[in-house]
């Protein structure tokens, strides 16, 4: 069997639980499909080389960056954005993600756009881990060390993370 | 900031891989993880006519350890060959300079292989392939052959592999006996390219002398090199060896570029002070394994 060789492609995923499906150029990035084509447009386009961290999403529940990706490569993967973290409740409404939460709480942004690439990532990392342990500031610098914010000097960003860490475990 | 025009394939197999490597011609190139590929690509220093997704290629994905070394898949992600505890068993310095790869985000996607492939300069894995004196495996429509580094390794983002092939694999040998090993970066932020990086190997004797001090730098020179330190500190005991020594020679070994984020000059002091530092911690970790 030969492997097609194609300008465009037709993909299907799953974007924050819902299959969604479009038709792309193969050039295509993530970041560009999710917001053009999708409509997502919580995914915020800094630097589009891999260095700001604001476009990262997870893929099948890993942080990337959706600049560094082209669209065609989650064909048939599971993407979350920072609009799927948020969990709907019983009455019709949606609970924010506990890192989410802990933002507002801490004022951990200011003009708002590298929190998307935040958001993911803290929340990526944060349920990885056993959030009972110790959270170390050298595993908290290591977790948003890869996302610039040029507002808020990161004080409050990492007040956030361990605020949203003792909310998780609390709520173990 | 978006990528010129491609075509675009993602085989399922090697051979369907090496097949539109070759129908697709000079302007083919293989993406992995992407980290360092789609960069090129969107800021237009890079325009292939063909982007062969290996990604699909099923067997590329393994960490192979035997007590001769470690065999790393070219669709192994950092994290994963970070977290390979068997790995690092048997060669530290992969989860030591796979720590210092870019961020965590970044080595969720970025293959080692794929970084090795690159040979850019300020790569940490390529230093540490020279250091280890690794090869690599290069699939081509003939056959499969192992490449020791110095072969491989020809310029920055350049290497000695041309027309239809995949590197499929890359070998780390394991690390000699009563030797230890350490890392070192200095970077504007944890996870940037570095301005100077160093990798060490102090191998001692049974009398827990010095025999054996090499040492490989990142960002430093055009294709990694394998600087020989032993001269400096030969035959002294571990505990009263001058490293310092050691990165005095070091200092007149390299001969580092200069560019917009550091002189010449200032990579050349941090070849000295990272060396003297990594090689106290190797030659540390030396002696509790020569015990």
């Amino acid at each position: 069997m030969t492997a097609s060789v194609d300008t465009e492609r037709t993909i299907t995923l799953t974007v924050n639980g819902v299959p969604r499906e479009a038709t792309v150029p193969v050039r295509r990035l993530l970041s560009d499909a999710l917001r053009h084509d999708l409509g997502l447009t919580g995914t915020h386009v800094g630097c589009e080389h891999g260095v700001c961290g604001a476009c990262t999403v997870l893929v099948d529940g890993d942080p990337v960056r959706s600049c560094l990706m082209l669209a065609v490569q989650v064909d048939g993967h599971e993407v979350t954005t920072v609009e799927g973290l948020a969990r709907d409740d019983s009455r019709g409404g949606q609970v924010l993600h506990p890192v989410q939460e802990a933002f507002r709480e801490c004022h951990a942004l200011q003009c708002g756009f590298c929190t998307p690439g935040f958001l993911t990532t803290i929340a990526a990392g944060l349920e990885k881990r056993d959030n009972a342990a110790e959270l170390t500031e050298e595993e908290v610098d290591d977790m948003v060390g890869g996302n610039l914010c040029r507002c808020t000097g990161y004080a409050n960003i990492k007040k956030a993370v361990h605020h949203a860490n003792a909310a998780m475990r609390d709520a173990q | 900031m978006k990528p010129a025009p491609f075509r675009y394939a993602d085989p399922g197999t090697l051979d369907e891989a090496l097949a539109v490597l070759s129908a697709e011609g000079e302007g083919a190139k293989v993406l992995a993880g992407g980290q360092s590929l789609l960069p090129l690509l969107s800021m237009r220093l890079a325009a292939p006519t063909t982007l062969v997704d290996i990604n699909r290629v099923p067997g590329l994905d393994a960490v192979e350890v035997t007590d001769d070394g470690v065999t790393v898949g070219a669709l192994v992600r950092h994290n994963a060959l970070l977290s390979d505890d068997a790995a690092a068993g048997v060669q530290p310095l992969l989860a030591r300079a796979t720590a210092n790869v870019a961020h965590p985000a970044i080595r969720n996607r970025g293959t080692t292989v794929g970084s090795i492939a690159h040979a850019d300069p300020s790569g940490e894995m390529t230093s540490v392939l020279a250091l280890t004196d690794g090869s690599v495996t290069v699939a081509t429509p003939s056959g499969s052959s192992a490449v020791g580094w110095r072969d491989f390794f020809v310029g920055p983002l350049e290497t000695s592999v041309h027309g239809p092939a995949v590197v499929t694999s890359a070998f780390f040998p394991a690390l000699p006996a009563r030797s230890g090993t350490a890392f070192a970066e200095v970077a504007r932020r944890k996870g940037d390219y570095a301005v100077c990086g160093a990798g060490v190997v102090v191998t001692l004797d049974a009398g827990r002398r010095v025999e054996r001090v090499r040492a490989s730098y990142v960002s430093v020179g055009i294709t990694p090199e394998v600087h020989d330190l032993t001269e400096a500190v030969a035959g002294k005991p571990v505990d009263s060896a001058d490293w310092a020594a050691a990165g005095a020679l070091a200092r007149t070994l390299v001969d580092p570029d200069t560019d917009i984020h550091a002189s010449a000059d200032y990579r050349r002091l941090l070849v000295g002070v990272l060396t003297e530092r990594t090689l106290a911690d190797a030659a540390a970790e030396a002696a509790g394994r020569a015990a």
